[in-house]
């Protein structure tokens, strides 16, 4: 049979998936073993069993200076300013987004400053930001929305663009207002894709959260990681590393599993990653 | 004073750019005609269609409805069934079917909650009894099969008790056996409704059939240097009686063969 119409049983679709990890945590171990009989005091590859230990303090050992556990305090911190900046770049393209796909005046007029103001490198106004809300909270959470927001919002208005025009006349024909077509027809049609948009301005998100934190912070995962690279301490750089993308992951999962809960027939044909 | 007919269509043309789709068209629709609309593809009958629903305006002329200019957008006075995309398909089967109730009953969120919904939702059992739905109330329109979704169209397109009904090749999709259930499916509900029906297909059997008035499209002009110059034009108009079911043999000829439109 031909390759592309032979598919993996679901034991070996698992196997298969879990062997690029396994072969990266083998080349590492052989690695760190190689470079250790060198240097007993290796930093730059540190043994499995070292990660796990520091790891292990980090989350469950309190801290001797502030008696904090560092590990929950920086991910409380960076999952706050995460969720605050995603969840208002949400809203902003929920109500931009279904405003600029469905009525075409306000399209005219904000179409084309969202496309030129999505363009702009968000990095580029960090300074900006951090002169006008200071060094605190709101300039991290307002460089995660400006990162993500126009990008959203062109997804949420390109979804709303892409209902067929038929379900549209056939609302009209039912007596519908323009408000009750947004609420019935337009929200449910395009929540899905919302999930979508959230799910792909997450990647972003995360870049501009760990800049943010590397730049200006006494808190949270990027902090951390920036702070402890001045000592070389892989054993706390990797994990974080892995612990960041895990929860990234987590995310990214429940949010499937959401949209596939709460919107069948969005799911009901065909696969999707 | 006479009545106006139902629909008046008068010297109506359709241009898009350099093209004219459409010219010189010039009816009189009675209430209560079952129109079937005929023609080559590309000819323009769905354009005509789009024109009566208000969805397209002609470049040219005027349509009026009961001797009034047509509304200049999609009205609850003339329902709509597509070939495609013409269910909601968020909604299940009894949610498509009480969505009308919903938009009249509640202007703010445009939904039932509680006590309302569960009597909306008893409202259309006996449509969906009607239409064979019954058991799949609770199901989305994906899971429904190409003729089921269809019996669902035009049940939701009827809600609002339309004066008239157009229909853009609704059966174009559906086997023949479904769509013989179908015509009949959609007789019944135009004798008891005193609708207007305005329906496009490319079967020309079907034409027959269900209409008691035929109309066929088809360019009667050709200019060879410049083939957009004229646009397709009402070329027969066929007062059909119930009952005649095939097209005379001299008829057939003079009319596009329907598989080679397709």
């Amino acid at each position: 049979m031909r390759i592309i119409n032979r598919t993996p049983s679901r034991r070996t679709a698992v196997l298969l998936g879990l062997l690029p990890f396994a072969a990266l945590i083998v080349s590492y171990a052989i690695a760190s073993h190689y470079r250790r009989l060198d240097n007993p005091a290796d930093k730059l590859l540190p043994s499995l069993g070292d990660m796990a230990s520091t790891f292990w303090s980090m989350a469950f050992v309190a801290d001797k200076r502030s008696g904090d556990y560092l590990l929950l305090g920086d991910t409380l911190d960076s999952l706050w300013r995460l969720g605050a900046g995603v969840g208002t770049a949400t809203l902003i393209a929920l109500v931009l987004g279904i405003a600029i796909g469905f009525i075409p005046h306000i399209r005219s007029s904000l179409a084309p400053f969202i496309a030129s103001f999505s363009l702009i490198p968000p990095i580029t106004i960090l300074p900006i930001l951090f002169i006008i809300f200071g060094l605190g909270e709101v300039s991290k959470v307002v460089l995660i929305v400006v990162g993500t927001a126009p990008v959203m919002v062109r997804s949420v208005a390109q979804a709303v663009m892409n209902i067929p025009r038929e379900l549209i006349i056939k609302a009209e024909t039912l007596g519908a207002s323009v408000w009750q077509m947004t609420t019935r027809l337009v929200l449910p049609q395009i929540l899905p894709h919302l999930i979508t948009a959230i799910r792909l301005g997450l990647v972003p998100a995360w870049i501009f959260l760990i800049s943010a934190e590397a730049i200006a912070s006494t808190s949270g995962l990027g902090y951390r990681i920036f702070l402890v690279r001045r000592y070389l301490a892989m054993d706390v750089i990797l994990p974080y590393v892995i612990w960041i993308t895990l929860l990234a992951y987590l995310i990214d999962r429940l949010l499937l599993i959401v949209s596939r809960r709460a919107f069948p027939w969005h799911h009901a044909g065909g696969n999707s990653l | 004073m006479k009545t106006p007919p139902k629909v008046a269509v008068k010297n109506v043309s359709m241009r898009f750019g350099d093209v004219l789709v459409l010219e010189r068209l010039n009816l009189d629709i009675a209430a209560g005609t079952f129109c079937t609309i005929v023609g080559a593809s590309g000819c323009g009958k769905s354009t005509f269609l789009q024109m009566l629903l208000s969805n397209t305006r002609p470049t040219g002329g005027a349509i009026e409805l009961d001797g009034v200019p047509l509304p200049d957008e999609p009205t609850p006075e003339r329902g709509i069934v597509f070939q495609r995309y013409s269910v909601f398909p968020h909604l299940t089967v009894e949610d498509n079917l009480i969505l009308a109730s919903e938009f009249a009953a509640s202007p703010v969120t445009g939904k039932l909650f509680g006590g309302a919904r569960r009597k909306a939702r008893a409202e259309v059992r006996e449509t969906l009894e009607r239409i064979g739905l019954a058991p799949a109330a609770k199901r989305y329109p994906a899971q429904l099969s190409g003729g089921m979704q269809q019996r669902l169209a035009i049940a939701q397109a009827l809600l609002k008790k339309p004066a008239i009904l157009l229909l853009d090749e609704p059966f174009g999709a559906l086997d023949p056996g479904i769509r013989n259930d179908m015509q009949e499916l959609l007789l019944q509900l135009w004798r008891e409704q005193a609708m207007t029906v305005f329906m496009v297909t490319h079967d020309i059997q079907e034409a027959f059939k269900l209409g008691t008035r035929m109309l066929v499209f088809d360019k009667v002009r050709h200019d060879p240097v410049a083939p957009e110059a004229y646009g397709a034009t009402i070329t027969y108009d066929l007062r059909l009686k119930d009952g005649v079911s095939e097209p005379p043999p001299a008829m057939g000829a003079l009319l596009p063969d329907p598989a080679a439109s397709v």
